[in-house]
Order: structure tokens, then C-alpha cells, then sequence
């Protein structure tokens, strides 16, 4: 049975993960490719690197990390953080990415999706959504970080983007993100149950039981989280164990 | 050893490289008939579109080589299902090394089945068969990424369930297939690259 996925996601600035990390058994918690390998072999189904590097130097120190992850850790990865064009996508995959992210550039120009998908094929591509529910009780796409604000519906840009080639949707509820209060279960169901493709949930994870409930009542086909892995506030093995005593398939 | 992986127009073949790279194996990444001929074993990756990639290996003859290779052969994903007698992706004649056919899984389903295409993500494997899956228990998991499958025959020497069981490995003399990804199925996909590297 395809198991549902537990997603660590990490946090990249020059090469080094931030956002901190509590791993006293690490040599280096800074090194993205040390924790990303000690969150494989505590049973990651997969592991998302978001770089949120501003230099010039950003797409060579990526492609580097990509290769030194591809090298060393056995499970799938994703790459995503600026990435905005062909170039860029063949150079990380060639050094050893699964999956990329793009998230603003494809808003600004969705043709870019539809060409990474005839080029490389709609299972390497992940759209990232940064949402956000407003006072209307719509949720709306945001761009840059979660900084600005578009006028378009969050289902009506997931659509676009399947239609387009999208193969995965991450999506990131800005309400929830940080709170550790659960998942935005509404959105996630819509976009889960409404498209033909696999739903990654992302924000608001916090307990055990928030990803009961999003797999269950938000259908989502994947959990993401960060700062609860990476302080140890939740252990990969727990959770996993968890969730199959919940009757969750995951992989053991 | 000398373990080739054969180069051509689909990806993934840096994946495979350096997953043998972490199980202390090297391997060319060739086009070269000779030093096709001349390896030891033999590995067929691929992530791509089926129709294409047969196409680039007539061109190139490839297409004969694979077939009348004599030291064992595995292919990967997209190279398992060429290995197939044909494949609806397109609706091409593949290399015709298994009798099986490639399906999409799009026909399988029923209108309240709400199971995603393509599969992404790890499933079981289980009816293991051969040396291949050597300490490898049943049920282990394994990473999927594919819309297509090849029916269930004689040659299964693995079989997954996703909307309906399917062929997740084939073998036939010489040659082995695997619908799943070893390169990145942790450590069950590290066993299974150790089993067909000593065969």
C-alpha cells in the first residue's frame, strides 16, 4: 500500500541549515547534508531543501549541495528557493536533485512550468503555495516569502499549474506556519481531493496528533515540518510509529 | 568489476551513479557498444517518456544491443519498461525482452477510486523472486514515481499493489527489471543494487 510521507524540511542560507538546530549528537548541525542524513536513517520518507541564499554565488554553492546530498543520503530530495528558469533546474537535477520547487518565478511566468515539465518530466516539478485565508474566508497566493499579496485564489493557481504540468503541490498555510496549532485542514482537503495529484501540507505541525488529523481529514498525501524535527520535539521514529497505531500506512 | 550504465536521452542516471558510489561501486556512463559489450553487468535507467527514448536507442542501435546483451542486465523504471513487449505510453513497440505489456494506470481506475497519477512515493513489494531480493524481507518498501505498469505475467519476480497488483520487478535469463527506484529506496534499494552487482 503507498504510505503516507513524513517530509523534514530544511532551511538553507550559503550551504549551512538555519533556523537552528538541537542535534547535540551532530558534529555539525549547520551541515544540511549531515542532518538530512541522520533524518534518513530515522526513517524521512523524503527531505525538502528550501535555500533562501540573496547571493550571486547562490546557484553554484546549491548545485554543490545538491551533489554532496545526492551523494550521501538514499532516499529522494527536493531542492527549491529562487529557482526561476530551465537552467537552473537542469543543473541541480544533473547534480543529483529529484524534485525541484518553484514557487514565485511560476507565478510571474507559468509558462516556466510547463517547460520544466515537457524538458524534465511533471514528477520532478513541485509548485509551493504560500497561502493565506483572509477575512473574505478565502485563501489567497503569496509571493516572496509570504510578502506580497496576489489577488488570486489559492485553488484557482494550483489548477493552473496541474493543467500546466505541476506534478506535486506544496502547500504552505501561512495562518498555520509557526503556530504549531495543526495544518490548515480545509485547504489542504480542497487542493488534495479536488486535484489529480499528490498534496504536501506544510505548516502548523505540532503535535503527533495534527498529522493524524491532516492525513485523515485533510487528505493530504505528505506532512512537511521543520522546527519539531529539528528541536526534537517530535522523533521521526515516534511519529511514524504513531501514526500506524492510528491505522495510517507508513512506512516502517 | 566493470559495471556499465548505458547513457541516453533519460535521466536520472546521476542518481544511480553515486547510489553506487555509496555501496563502493563505480561504474561508466556509456553509449559505446564495445564498452557495453565488454562490461560485466549492465544498468538501463531511466525517467522519460517511453516513445522517445525507444526512438533515440533505434537510432542509435542501441535497441539490438540491449536485447542481445549476455551478462546480466537491470533495468531501472522507464528501463524496465522498455525492456517490456510494448507500452501504451504513446503506444510503442518496446524491446520485447518480457513478454509483459505497460499499462497506464489511469484505465485501471474506477470513478471512486481516488488514487493519484502518477504513484509518488514508497509501497511494498512483496512474492519476491531471485537472488535479486537476497535479504531483502517481503513487504520491504520502495520508492515509486511512475503512471505506467507492466501487467502481472510470467516473468514477476515482484508485485506491488497500486488501484491493482502489478509486475514491480521482472526477470528472464539474464535480465532483471525494477519498477521501483534502488538508487533512492534507502536501505532496501542499497541491498537490492549489492544483489545484482554479485550475481
Amino acid at each position: 500500500m503507498l504510505t503516507k510521507r513524513i517530509i523534514p524540511c530544511l532551511d538553507i542560507k550559503d550551504g549551512r541549515t538555519v533556523k537552528g538546530t538541537n542535534f547535540v549528537n551532530l558534529r555539525d548541525a549547520g551541515d544540511p547534508v549531515e542532518l538530512g542524513a541522520l533524518y534518513a536513517r530515522q526513517g524521512a520518507d523524503e527531505l525538502v531543501f528550501l535555500d533562501i541564499t540573496a547571493t550571486v554565488e547562490k546557484r553554484k554553492t546549491l548545485s554543490e549541495l545538491a551533489n554532496r546530498i545526492s551523494h550521501h543520503i538514499n532516499i529522494p530530495f527536493t531542492v527549491g528557493g529562487g529557482i526561476g528558469s530551465v537552467q537552473d533546474v537542469n543543473i541541480l537535477l544533473e547534480n543529483g536533485a529529484d524534485k525541484i520547487s518553484v514557487n514565485t518565478a511560476a507565478y510571474k511566468n507559468p509558462r516556466l512550468i510547463n517547460d520544466l515539465a515537457k524538458e524534465f518530466g511533471s514528477q520532478c516539478v513541485v509548485l509551493a503555495i504560500d497561502t493565506r485565508k483572509e477575512e473574505d474566508g478565502e485563501w489567497y497566493v503569496y509571493l516572496n516569502g509570504g510578502r506580497t499579496k496576489t489577488a488570486t485564489k489559492c485553488t484557482d493557481w494550483a489548477r493552473q499549474a496541474v493543467d500546466l504540468g505541476a506534478g506535486e503541490i506544496l502547500l504552505t498555510s501561512m495562518n498555520h506556519d509557526g503556530t504549531k496549532q495543526g495544518f490548515a485542514l480545509d485547504i489542504t482537503c480542497t487542493l488534495s481531493t479536488g486535484l489529480p495529484v499528490p498534496v504536501i501540507a506544510s505548516g502548523g505541525g505540532g503535535t503527533m496528533e495534527h498529522f493524524v488529523t491532516v492525513f485523515n481529514e485533510g487528505k493530504a498525501d505528505a506532512a512537511l515540518a521543520a522546527s519539531i524535527f529539528h528541536f526534537k520535539e517530535i522523533a521521526i521514529p515516534h511519529l511514524k510509529e504513531y501514526l500506524s497505531s492510528q491505522s495510517i500506512a507508513v512506512r516502517l | 568489476m566493470n559495471l556499465v550504465i548505458i547513457k541516453y536521452n533519460a535521466g536520472n542516471i546521476q542518481s544511480v551513479l553515486y547510489a553506487l558510489d555509496r555501496i563502493g561501486a563505480s561504474a561508466v556512463v556509456t553509449d559505446d557498444v564495445s564498452l557495453i559489450h565488454q562490461a560485466d553487468k549492465v544498468i538501463f535507467p531511466g525517467v522519460g517518456e517511453a516513445s522517445s527514448a525507444m526512438r533515440y536507442l533505434k537510432e542509435r542501435g542501441l535497441d539490438a544491443v540491449i536485447k542481445n546483451l549476455r551478462q546480466p542486465v537491470l533495468g531501472i523504471c522507464l528501463g524496465m519498461q522498455l525492456m517490456c513487449r510494448f507500452s501504451e505510453e504513446n503506444n510503442v513497440d518496446c524491446l520485447g525482452i518480457f513478454d509483459e505489456d505497460v499499462q497506464y494506470f489511469a484505465k485501471a481506475g474506477s470513478a471512486d477510486n481516488k488514487l493519484k497519477i502518477p504513484q509518488i512515493g514508497w509501497n511494498n513489494i512483496y512474492d519476491l523472486k531471485t537472488s535479486l531480493f537476497n535479504n531483502v524481507p517481503d513487504g520491504s518498501y520502495t520508492y515509486f514515481v511512475h503512471s505506467y505498469y507492466a501487467s502481472p505475467g510470467a516473468h514477476t519476480i515482484a508485485t506491488t499493489d497500486y488501484i491493482l497488483p502489478y509486475s514491480s520487478a521482472l526477470h528472464k535469463d539474464n535480465f532483471y527489471g525494477v519498477q521501483f527506484h534502488p538508487e533512492k529506496s534507502a536501505d532496501t534499494g542499497e541491498q537490492i543494487l549489492r544483489n545484482f552487482i554479485t550475481l
